[in-house]
């Protein structure tokens, strides 16, 4: 079974619904049937294979015995960056042997299960947060519970611990619960219009029309598939949003009409939100301050543009190891780095932004960029170099 | 001079330092990333010089950027962790 896909799962989120909607009401905690009725969605969806279930163990149980032993070498030897680099390293490699033995060729399956992508930036930001001195304690109920929490295991949004944890734990009044309820299953009723109405159109245009191998074709697959990629993608994350609700638990949105973006930089605030600013606050920043106290580079304009690169180079490469998406990254780099050097340097722009024709010749030009990212993203772009 | 004063001032500083504009001290409540003020590197110019002259270490994710989007409560929470 497929979540968010096929027909029986719809049905048995109905179905388990309805218990956690009761519950809700009645303002009693639905944590421990959420943790259940994840580990049900987890059997029928990996059940058949067993490889992957061991792998989900080993990861989990690796993932954290790591964060509990950091937590106690944290306290030992304080904000040591050596230990702390060591144990990000080791918390990153069960998704470093996944994505290299992906990249080798398919016959290794290292640590091969659904949703490794996702939870490896949950483990990880457990221990960047251990070292910043936020996470004080690591439990294996919530921990565990925050990992395998079905809406989100396969792609996302991606929680933060801290907040998840306050979630599971709060007692929510009865009211608050109905809203949060209410929302949620608009949440969901949007999303599969998005994904199964609208995308599956997108998607219907772009095999018809998008397969010339000339500038028409080129141009007709980017746009639909540009559109489809929005609709699908957003279309599941409002869905899992949807389903988080009903459990109690408030995930954070993904999407937030992206094509409407002013800049680039607008266009990472309002695109795949939950990736975007996971990077921002556990790549972007970290390099930026490392630069900053090195002292070694005095333009901070300098700063940026490197920060840029590593930032969406590694969010590319996270995507697979194909030259595409790493391409795609780059070219978002690049993107971020001009976008950045033109808006500190330039005149014109400090003194038209705020205008009207500014802002929609600007958002167009974006739009037509941020498409051009998808062309790459898609592959497609190889058939034409 | 108390503390919480000279924290305020200090605060305020770094952000005229980090924005280049002298605004942020005569509007303590405009909106920082809304008026284009501050962006990510901003943000962790900001974090960097606190802890620099106040010895206060605020980690990156330690606030939102709502709870950090004006000087005051910039300000503020920068006080509260002095305590």
């Amino acid at each position: 079974m497929q979540l968010f896909q096929d027909n029986n799962f719809f049905i048995l989120l109905a179905v388990f619904s309805i218990p956690a909607l009761i519950m809700g009401y009645l303002e009693k905690p639905i944590r421990l049937y959420g943790f259940a009725v994840s580990l049900v969605f987890l059997w029928l969806v990996m059940g058949g294979t067993t490889r992957a279930l061991i792998y989900l163990g080993v990861f989990l149980v690796w993932e954290i015995a790591e964060a509990k032993i950091y937590l106690k070498v944290r306290e030992k030897y304080g904000r040591n960056r050596k230990l702390y680099y060591l144990f990000l390293i080791l918390s990153l490699l069960p998704l470093i042997l996944n994505k290299y033995a992906h990249a080798a060729g398919g016959v290794l399956h290292w640590f091969g299960f659904l949703g490794i992508s996702y939870m490896t930036f949950k483990s990880a930001q457990v221990i960047i947060q251990i070292f910043d001195g936020q996470i004080k304690e690591v439990e294996s109920f919530p921990y565990v519970y925050m990992m395998i929490f079905f809406p989100v295991i396969t792609s996302g949004p991606i929680d933060r611990s801290l907040r998840f944890q306050n979630d599971m734990y709060r007692v929510i009044p009865r009211q608050e619960y109905m809203d949060m309820a209410g929302q949620g299953l608009f949440k969901i009723v949007l999303g599969v219009v998005y994904k199964a109405v609208i995308a599956a159109g997108f998607y219907q245009l772009e095999i018809r029309l998008g397969h010339g191998l000339d500038l028409k074709g080129a141009l007709i697959y980017m746009y639909t598939y540009g559109f489809y990629l929005f609709f699908d993608f957003a279309g599941y994350s409002l869905m899992a949003v949807g389903a988080s609700y009903l459990f109690g638990i408030k995930t954070p949105d993904n999407f937030n009409k992206p094509f409407i973006s002013v800049d680039i930089k607008d266009f990472w605030d309002r695109w795949h939100i939950t990736l975007s600013h996971w990077f921002r606050d556990f790549v972007f920043s970290r390099v930026t301050m490392n630069l900053l106290r090195s002292r070694k580079i005095k333009s901070h304009l300098t700063i940026a543009v490197i920060a840029f690169f590593i930032n969406m180079g590694l969010m590319g490469i996270w995507h697979g190891s194909e030259p595409y998406y790493i391409a795609y990254g780059l070219y978002h780099g690049l993107l971020l780095s001009i976008t950045e050097i033109y808006q500190k340097k330039s005149k014109f722009y400090k003194k038209n932004k705020k205008k009207k024709w500014y802002r929609c010749i600007s958002g167009v030009i974006t739009f037509n960029l941020v498409m051009f990212g998808f062309f790459i993203f898609s592959g497609r772009i190889m058939k034409f170099i | 001079m108390s503390d919480k004063t000279k924290i305020y001032e200090t605060v305020m500083d770094i952000l005229v330092d980090v924005t280049g504009d002298e605004v942020v001290k005569e509007e303590p409540d405009i909106n920082l990333p809304e008026e284009d003020l501050i962006d990510s590197l901003g943000y962790i110019e900001l974090l960097m010089d606190i802890e620099e002259s106040l010895g206060i270490v605020i980690a990156p994710t330690e606030y939102t950027r709502e709870e950090m989007d004006t000087p005051a409560k910039i300000a503020a929470v920068v006080q509260s962790k002095a305590e």
